[in-house]
């Protein structure tokens, strides 16, 4: 079974194409059924989001590709995705790429800025409380200028 | 059918219907892209509410949506209210979320694990939602004396048909604390217009259903 896990976290989100679903820790259980067959469960991470429909497709194609065929993929709402749940690895992704990883949800919002992925400086300001997709806000650095994507803390 | 996910799926239906017509016409690009993210997240609540709504006689999220008329839709009169200016669409979308955010919040500590389960996901949206317009509601009524009175007008207009949106003294707390931060005066309470959970619209509501329906009943079963 640990291959047919494998093969569905590596799974890369189809709208953040640095980080797999594994990273954003939207798949919740891998697990056979008596006659082999394997269910996989996910979470959304906001409702309305876009990409559950290829998610579910390429985690069928995933598991296919690892001779799990006819993968059953399930979705449970309960209890609700968080930013919390992206793993070390996905926020260190993510940073690499320029997209500024999420604050943790639950801390004491000081209203603090987050650092600018690119040169690190703190000095930063929000540009838009939405950006190019349902996760994202849009600010940019007044160190180097440069505009970056943050994950909403959520 | 549970009443409750029906009342729901409609409002954050309807509600994603109308700030969808904002797409490509916002008064900027920031908030072009805010107003469509937020009509995802209505969309998205719609769906879930929807489905499980229609479970009990065997309808799909759909068939709800595009196959019911007027009569049959459990929504709120504000949600399907014309978008009017910008000031109007923050006011609905002040008044809306407020009364989303409550109802969610009774129904995720509710004996429904569907419902629930769904409340307690779509809250943390609406959250950002009611958040999102407050700070407009603040930024246009506590700003130039035109975007005052603007704001003011929205809100005069829009008051009347919150009486639906369901507990008042809580709705009233999440409310009133911004209109006074935004300078408004909070309108007295007088005509209360109501139907809307009964099936009893405007006549703005046929309007939207006709553009958001027609597709899917000109061409019955087609897939992409």
């Amino acid at each position: 079974m640990s291959d047919a896990r494998a093969a569905a976290a590596s799974v890369v989100d189809p709208e953040l194409r640095v980080v797999t679903i594994g990273d954003l820790g939207i798949v919740r259980d891998v697990r056979a059924g008596a006659d082999g067959r394997v269910t996989v469960t996910i979470t959304p991470t906001y409702a309305g989001c876009p990409a559950m429909d290829v998610i579910r497709a390429d985690i069928r194609a995933a598991l296919a590709a690892a001779g799990h065929a006819d993968a059953e993929v399930v979705t449970v709402l309960s209890p609700p995705w968080s930013t919390d749940h992206i793993t070390d690895a996905g926020r260190a992704k993510l940073a690499a790429t320029g997209i500024a990883p999420p604050e943790h949800t639950g801390t004491v919002t000081l209203a603090l800025s987050p650092r600018c992925p690119l040169c690190g400086s703190p000095d930063t300001a929000q540009l838009s409380r939405f950006g190019s997709t349902a996760c994202k806000a849009l600010w940019r650095c007044r160190s180097c200028g440069e505009p970056f994507d943050q994950v909403k803390a959520y | 059918m549970s009443s409750e996910a029906l009342e729901l799926g409609d409002d954050a239906l309807i509600a994603a219907q109308r700030l969808a017509e904002w797409c490509a016409s916002a008064p900027e690009l920031e908030e072009d892209l805010a107003l469509a993210n937020i009509a995802l997240d209505q969309l998205g609540a719609a769906r879930l509410f929807l489905s499980y709504a229609g479970e009990a006689d065997g309808r799909t999220e759909d068939d709800l949506a595009y196959l019911r008329d007027d009569r049959e839709f459990r929504n709120c009169l504000l949600a399907e209210l014309p978008n009017g200016d910008f000031a109007v669409t923050m006011a609905k979308l002040l008044f809306l979320a407020a009364a989303q955010k409550l109802r969610y919040d009774a129904l995720a500590a509710g004996p429904d694990a569907r419902l629930a389960a769904i409340a307690a996901k779509t809250r943390k949206e609406t959250a950002y939602h009611l958040d999102h317009a407050a700070r407009w509601v603040v930024r246009l009524g506590d700003g130039t004396a035109e975007s005052h009175r603007r704001m003011q007008d929205a809100v005069d207009a829009l008051w009347p048909y919150t009486h639906e949106l369901g507990e008042r003294a809580a709705w009233l707390a999440l409310v009133e604390p911004v209109l006074a931060e935004a300078t408004l005066d909070r309108p007295a309470d007088g005509w209360a217009p109501a139907g809307g959970r009964d099936g009893v619209h405007t006549e703005h509501l046929s309007y939207l259903l006709a553009e958001m329906q027609v597709v899917h009943r000109a061409h019955p079963g087609a897939r992409w």
